[in-house]
């Protein structure tokens, strides 16, 4: 894909996705409502369509197929994350150890490692604290030790986010 | 089938009040701020999002005639996903960076 369809490609994609938003947050389908969301969307989209879509298009589909796989795992990883600070704070002797860690992954692109950070402190027992975008290190704060290994010994959450990315 | 739905919701909604609660009672009980960030940052976005998807679905049994607004709460549930974690992680940030020391098992209470 050549630099200048890229372009109209990310113009195109973030429009639709605008005008979409703005359709289900209008509710209104006269003529008048339509032509100010076409306009408007049109707009924001000239202006800010690299946001959305960086550059080159290549694999989307793919990407965002597995990325709706991984969210199911991990709307399941939340609700074990909440269980756990439950069981943690209603506990009489609260059992908490906790400890800051740091460790590196293979992941480098920006949508990679927002998800990365998003998706542990979300989960069980741990924080992002930094991100080093350079080196893809990362200082977590756990809540006990447990969290903590599974994120310095198994690295089962590394794996399926570089897997998503195809970062591996 | 509408008694079914109403069960439904007030599970939903039981739900996410029990884990605003331990959200609160963990900001009380944790010792540092690291460890409260934890309680508030996990167990708000799940008790949030529990009680919108309540009413959500409440919403789209009751009003049928208006189909938009479940799924304006739809958009509010994704945003919340979005949002909650990212401002969990620049609170922390900002504590680590300015030197708040974390609390380690078997230090005094803060």
């Amino acid at each position: 894909m050549t630099a200048k369809s890229g372009k109209a490609f990310g113009i195109l994609v973030t429009f639709c996705a605008l005008f979409l938003f703005w359709l289900l947050l209008s509710g209104h389908f006269d003529t008048f409502h339509l032509t100010a969301g076409i306009i408007c969307s049109a707009i924001v989209a000239l202006i800010s369509h690299d946001l959305l879509v960086k550059g080159k298009g290549e694999k989307m589909l793919l990407k965002s197929f597995r990325f709706v796989i991984y969210l199911g795992w991990e709307l399941w990883q939340i609700l074990l994350a909440n269980f756990d600070v439950a069981y943690r704070v209603l506990h009489p002797k609260m059992p908490i150890d906790p400890r800051i860690i740091e460790f590196e992954t293979s992941v480098r692109s920006d949508f990679a490692l927002v998800t990365l950070a998003n998706s542990i402190t979300l989960t069980p027992g741990t924080i992002t604290i930094l991100v080093d975008r350079e080196k893809g290190k990362f200082w977590v704060h756990a809540i006990a030790k447990k969290p903590a290994d599974a994120l310095l010994v198994d690295k089962t959450m590394q794996k399926k986010v570089a897997d998503v990315y195809m970062e591996g | 089938m509408v008694e079914i739905i109403e069960i439904i919701v007030m599970i939903f909604l039981a739900a996410g009040i029990f884990f605003m609660f331990t959200g609160v009672v963990g900001l009380l009980r944790l010792p540092d701020f690291y460890t409260r960030l934890h309680a508030t940052g996990k167990c708000d976005t799940l008790g949030e999002v529990l009680i919108i998807a309540g009413l959500l679905l409440y919403h789209l049994f009751h009003y049928p005639e208006t189909p938009l607004v479940p799924v304006k709460l739809l958009f509010l549930i994704i945003f919340i996903f979005l949002a909650n974690p990212t401002a969990t992680h620049a609170i922390m940030k900002a504590a680590y960076n300015t030197g708040v020391k974390p609390w380690k098992k078997g230090d005094a209470r803060m």
